[in-house]
């Protein structure tokens, strides 16, 4: 979507600079819920404030709203079609090969780091949410505090080391 | 009743997922069976439906399973709900942005949940392995049955295909047409 929307902004509109966008995506991975929703409301903000921010994001969900929307009420009558129920059977193969995918992706994200830490927590969270079924809200804060704690440890040992 | 807690419950997920849908589907899954809205399959075919439908994976879901529990009005209270928090956050953040993105704290941060999130794609993978591979839980005659190694072999060639870049969109119809194929075919 991201490639989209540096089109539709920067190059049909001219509403916002290449250098707005990136700065966008930055943010947008970095702050909670889905990444479209986020830059979508920022790219409103920038654009025309608060009622900007308002009609992007109406905006960019409303396709979406409107055609599971349909989808959903149709898909009870399709589901007793013996060729739907086959055709799900193979669908649902596909998604864990999806989901293997992502799982591959984040996984080289993380790897790039090359640090212990970095391994620890993606096996510790892996652990609580899959095995021990903690909810996986404590487990998103208690990462994102560890990280914290760990930085600001290692910034000090840091200065230290150059004092 | 179930719209406060369809609300509640998107709100939540909106508010502690990073990163896209994937992340979200272990959090999904685990808020719907508490509050027994979905199966373990029915959420499966959200995903690959949501996946080839346009907009993000996110709100797809949110809508799939707000109509399915409350109807219309489940659907636009659930969608409300995770759209809600990135709403504000990022009104919030777009004011004070500079600052925001170079924070230490904010990369210190942002370090822990980096792999914390792989953690959580490893365990819907998981889950969702669980749930396809195993409908009837674990036991010797699974691997007997002509259906599980179909769908492993659909699951082999659709692994291929998608770390060769295929659209998920041709994934998905294509695996659709080896299930009818291998469905009719085997008669399962």
């Amino acid at each position: 979507m991201i490639p989209l929307i540096q089109k539709e902004v920067c190059e049909n509109k001219k509403w916002l600079s290449e250098k707005d966008i990136s700065d966008i995506v930055a943010i947008s991975e970095s702050t909670p819920g889905p990444i479209a929703i986020n830059a979508a409301t920022f790219v409103g903000y920038k654009t025309s404030g608060f009622p900007g921010a308002c009609m992007a994001t109406l905006g960019v969900v409303l396709p979406s709203f409107l055609i599971i929307s349909i989808i959903s009420m149709i898909l009870t009558q399709f589901q007793s079609i013996r060729a739907v129920r086959y055709a799900f059977m193979g669908i649902r193969a596909a998604v864990l090969a999806l989901i293997l995918k992502a799982l591959w992706m984040m996984f080289n994200q993380v790897k790039k780091k090359k640090k212990p830490f970095s391994y620890a927590i993606m096996g510790l969270s892996l652990l609580l949410t899959a095995f021990l079924k903690i909810d996986a809200a404590f487990v998103i804060i208690g990462c994102g505090l560890f990280g914290l704690i760990w930085s600001m440890l290692n910034r000090k040992e840091q200065s230290n080391g150059t004092d | 009743m179930v719209l406060i807690k369809l609300f509640l419950a998107f709100l939540k997920i909106g508010t502690f997922t990073f990163g896209g849908g994937y992340a979200m589907i272990a959090m999904i899954q685990a808020e719907a069976e508490r509050q027994g809205w979905l199966t373990g399959e029915e959420l499966v075919d959200f995903v690959a439906l949501s996946e080839s439908t346009p907009g993000p994976l996110a709100v797809n879901m949110a809508t799939f399973v707000g109509m399915r529990t409350g109807g219309v009005l489940g659907a636009i209270i659930a969608t409300l709900g995770i759209v809600l928090s990135s709403f504000v956050i990022i009104l919030i953040i777009a004011k004070c942005f500079e600052r925001y993105q170079k924070s230490k704290a904010v990369g210190g941060i942002m370090s822990g949940l980096k792999p914390a999130v792989a953690g959580m794609i490893g365990a819907a993978f998981i889950s969702v392995a669980g749930t396809v591979l195993f409908p009837a839980g674990v036991s010797v005659s699974v691997f007997s049955s002509a259906g599980f190694w179909i769908f492993l072999g659909i699951f082999a060639v659709t692994t291929v295909l998608a770390f060769k870049k295929v659209h998920p969109i041709k994934i998905i119809l294509l695996s659709a047409v080896i299930g009818i194929g291998a469905g009719y075919g085997f008669g399962l």
